[in-house]
């Protein structure tokens, strides 16, 4: 085991490589852009593809351009994804509960209702 | 910052990456699971209520498109901040954050000016479901934004005179953290209708 | 590679009270406010399951010290003895307090690796303490809504009648998350960055490795709660609906909000626990841990199970059957890595020197016990059983026969046997043992009683049967009393504990840096140790339990000692 100390005023020599930063804000704020004129559609699928594709890319971009994940010790990225793998169990455990409205033996009626009451008001354009 | 000298404890780095990196991970997987929670409720909810749409369509897509490319822009700042500070250019890190903080500020702003005009038009916390999730999670999100200015600035104050370089890098984490919660709460709040 | 002499800290000057007894960051200044804080925090819960029991016992009388129960106040006082019960004391003692202590320490440096983050923690928590205090004195009084609470009793003061106590609870709870959170990843950091040269990651002891995963489970469980928790709020400040099905939310999810974080928790609270037992009974057995990476596997396997069984909370609450299906499966699996751990501890007692002194006494009642609580857990997790079982005396039972062992027994067996490391001076033997005994004997005549009371129907947070026909089964009164007698048997014992813990500090036998003959390396410094722990940082060379080697002068092998 290696003793690394690091004295305070020192940083660490850059333990990554500085891409051209501009560049990929750029190509963020064009799919930006996207998501939005994407998002005008009327057609759902666009729609979705637009706002929920998009925000992953950019998201997996942020982390890999901005966070330099991809160059940080493995485990760390690893950490994260179980981290947002326990949201996943628990939505999961919850949604069969509060998502859906009815079950084995049981019904949610003022959820039902209020689906009912909410969607009879809706304009008809989806 | 204080004169305290810091302990041995600090400055070892048994994981090969530094401590002060190393804590901003943990806190980045701890507020995961915070933020995650709360999208995975509003979104269990999102998906079995579709009348939510009409209440969702009355958000403001254009601020909420343009606070997106605040954050985006922020986010640049405080990248540019840490490769300065990787070039040892301590007063430059800090101007660089101090741009990024003032981003956060922008972002708060707009916000202000949306809610206001939300709540004018009669959409308070308590006016319906979809509402209640708007506001606690935007809300929640705007608290994780002040505070990261708040922390931005002083981290600024030490780098512009080069000392504490490492934790530009380390609030610039966090602060693309909340980036990245932005660009889904965006969507999610905004587009989907 | 042999260590440069590293000396921690620089010149010292001796700082004034304040400085070092409220502003300090000195990891052990901080274990001792987490550790006196806890302790007096348990006497208040102590005092609160006092005057249940004794409404219970001896039912609509008045209660000595108290005054009369009335279904309101019995409210409050049940939900207080398990809010603080769990949260300020059993957390703080055995998650901050030994964690804070314990970890630098035993890993060779010489503090936290975020001295300054560890104060703040421990100013969050004394905040959080505070408002959960000052939620007794409100208008209604403390939060009467039971420590899980449900809406919509948690959410409206109309039905809860304590409404500012209510807020209170709720903002205290978040507060001592906060703390909790900057408190473990403090922890989880230094122990993966800080330790000594040499301390490869299954050198750790395993304590240590208890404490930084149950900080990980603690906040991987969290986060959904904190989210819920500020719904609730909203929904008891500012009207809004996330709860109430007339305004489009559900009961049913803060229940599994509440539990997604509920059952980790009490594995975070076991986890430091079985880690104390285990340095005892290596100790003083004389013997190597039984299976340490076995240890470490079950471990783990523990901590990702407890995250998918949470519903078992919510059998009866009206959640999918079939999802109670699923639920019991897991829960029924859970048991085999924690009876795992406890065939490991068998195994390192088998064929040891044993010594029988008061830390071990402790720690031998926390398996007998705790193995208790275990096995009346698979009634509980089997859904079929737990239908009838639920919310009886016989829960209350159970989960006492877990949380006692954890939060009482295997502190106690912490405190015996760290007392002379943290303090300087041995802990009389014949008061340990007394108090011990005075403990053990009397908790179990609490707790059998209740689990016969508990099949026989008897439902819990009722106040008083006599108002309910149907529930007031007479027969049974004697057990209900009997229950109550002991309790106050156990109360009266603890006196011997805290003679013996005051008197000792000043008057009890030196200690010397190892009066256990221990290997780990907090025994390798003066006792107490002094600011910066070690006059020189040590360097590890083997695991931490090389004990009863052949062909050795002594029984036991330090960690530090080159040859």
């Amino acid at each position: 085991m290696k003793e690394t100390p690091m004295p305070e005023t020192m940083t660490t020599e850059s333990h990554v490589h500085h891409p051209d930063y501009v560049k990929i804000w750029a190509v963020l704020v064009a799919l930006l852009l996207v998501s939005v004129g994407g998002a005008m559609s009327n057609i759902r699928v666009v729609v979705l593809v637009a706002a929920f594709g998009v925000a992953f890319v950019k998201a997996y971009i942020v982390a890999k351009n901005f966070m330099h994940i991809n160059v940080e010790k493995r485990w760390v990225p690893y950490l994260l994804l179980v981290m947002i793998a326990f949201i996943v169990i628990l939505f999961t455990g919850v949604a069969p509960d509060v998502m859906k409205h009815g079950g084995l033996r049981w019904s949610n009626d003022a959820a039902k209702q209020a689906v009912e009451s909410g969607m009879k008001t809706a304009p008809k354009n989806e | 910052m204080s004169a305290t000298a810091k302990p041995i404890a600090n400055t070892r780095s048994a994981t090969g990456i530094p401590t002060a990196r190393l804590i901003t991970w943990w806190v980045i997987a701890s507020e995961i699971v915070i933020f995650g929670g709360l999208l995975a409720v509003y979104l269990m909810h999102r998906l079995g209520h579709p009348e939510w749409g009409l209440a969702a369509a009355h958000t403001n897509t254009l601020a909420g498109a343009f606070n997106t490319f605040v954050l985006l822009t922020s986010s640049l700042c405080a990248v540019l901040a840490h490769k300065a500070a990787d070039a040892h250019d301590g007063p430059r890190a800090a101007k660089l954050l101090r741009l990024t903080s003032l981003g956060g500020l922008i972002f708060l702003t707009i916000k202000g000016f949306e809610w206001t005009r939300d709540i004018h038009e009669g959409f308070v916390i308590s006016s319906g479901g979809f509402w209640s999730y708007y506001y606690t999670l935007a809300g929640l999100h705007g608290l994780h934004v002040l505070a990261g200015m708040v922390i931005m600035l002083i981290v600024a104050a030490d780098a512009a005179k080069n000392r504490e370089l490492q934790r530009v890098e380390c609030i610039g984490l966090y602060w693309h953290f909340v980036d990245i919660v932005w660009i889904f709460l965006f969507p999610l709040l905004y587009i989907a209708r | 590679m042999s260590s440069q002499a590293e000396h921690a800290g620089s010149v010292h000057v001796e700082p004034g009270f304040f400085k070092k007894y409220c502003w300090s960051t000195d990891h052990k200044m901080i274990a001792m406010q987490y550790l006196f804080t806890g302790m007096a925090m348990a006497v208040i819960g102590g005092f609160l399951a006092y005057v249940f029991r004794m409404q219970l016992g001896f039912p609509n009388h008045n209660v000595p010290g108290f005054g009369i129960v009335t279904p309101g106040r019995y409210n409050a006082v049940v939900t207080m003895h398990g809010s603080i019960m769990i949260f300020w004391v059993a957390m703080p003692v055995l998650v901050a307090a030994f964690g804070n202590f314990l970890i630098p320490l035993m890993i060779g440096c010489d503090d936290m690796a975020f001295p300054r983050i560890n104060r703040l923690s421990f100013q969050i928590f004394l905040l959080s303490s505070i408002v959960i205090l000052g939620s007794f004195l409100v208008k209604g009084g403390a939060f009467g809504g039971a420590w899980t609470a449900y809406p919509p009793l948690s959410a409206s003061g109309a039905y809860n009648l304590t409404p500012a106590g209510a807020v209170l609870w709720l903002l205290a709870v978040a507060l001592e998350f906060v703390a909790f959170l900057l408190g473990g990843i403090n922890f989880t950091v230094t122990v993966m960055n800080s330790r000594a040269p040499g301390m490869k990651m299954f050198d750790i002891p395993i304590v240590i490795w208890m404490i930084v995963l149950a900080s990980l489970v603690f906040m991987a469980s969290v986060g959904p709660l904190i989210a819920g928790a500020v719904m609730l709020l909203f929904d008891q400040t500012l009207s809004t609906g996330f709860y109430d099905p007339a305004r489009g939310g559900d009961p049913l999810l803060w229940q599994h909000l509440f539990w997604f974080f509920g059952h980790p928790e009490v594995y975070v609270v076991l986890l430091p626990a079985m880690g104390i037992v285990a340095e005892i009974l290596a100790v003083f057995s004389r013997k190597k841990l039984f299976g340490y990476k076995s240890m470490l596997y079950s471990t783990w396997a523990v901590g990702i199970l407890s995250f998918v069984v949470w519903a078992h909370h919510q059998f009866v609450a009206g959640i999918d059957p079939r999802m109670a299906n699923v639920f019991s499966v897991t829960t029924l699996l859970i048991s085999i890595p924690v009876a795992e751990m406890v065939f490991l501890y068998i195994a390192t007692l088998y064929g040891g020197s044993i010594r029988l002194d008061t830390p071990m006494l402790w720690a031998l009642g926390f398996l007998a016990e705790f193995l208790i609580g275990g096995v009346t857990g698979i009634f509980l997790g089997a859904s079929g059983t737990d239908i009838y079982l639920h919310d009886t005396y016989f829960l209350i039972a159970h989960f006492h026969y877990t949380f006692v062992p954890i939060a009482i027994i295997s502190v106690f067996a912490a405190i015996y046997f760290w007392y002379p490391k943290m303090f300087g001076r041995m802990l009389n033997e014949t008061l340990g043992k007394i108090h011990f005994w005075g403990t053990v004997i009397p908790f179990n005549v609490i707790f059998i009683p209740l689990f016969i009371t508990g099949l026989a129907g008897d439902q819990r947070r009722v106040y008083s049967y006599a108002q309910f026909a149907e529930q007031s089964k007479p027969a049974l009164q004697h057990l209900r009393t009997t229950s109550t007698i002991a309790l106050l048997v156990m109360l009266s014992f603890q006196l011997f504990f805290i003679v013996n813990f005051f008197w000792s500090m000043r008057h009890g036998k030196l200690a010397g840096k190892n009066p256990w003959r221990s290997t780990t390396l907090e025994w390798t410094v003066p006792s107490p140790p002094p600011h910066g722990n070690f006059a020189e940082l040590p360097t590890v060379y083997r695991g931490p339990y090389e004990y009863g080697l052949p062909g050795r002068d002594d029984d036991y092998w330090p960690q530090d000692a080159p040859h």
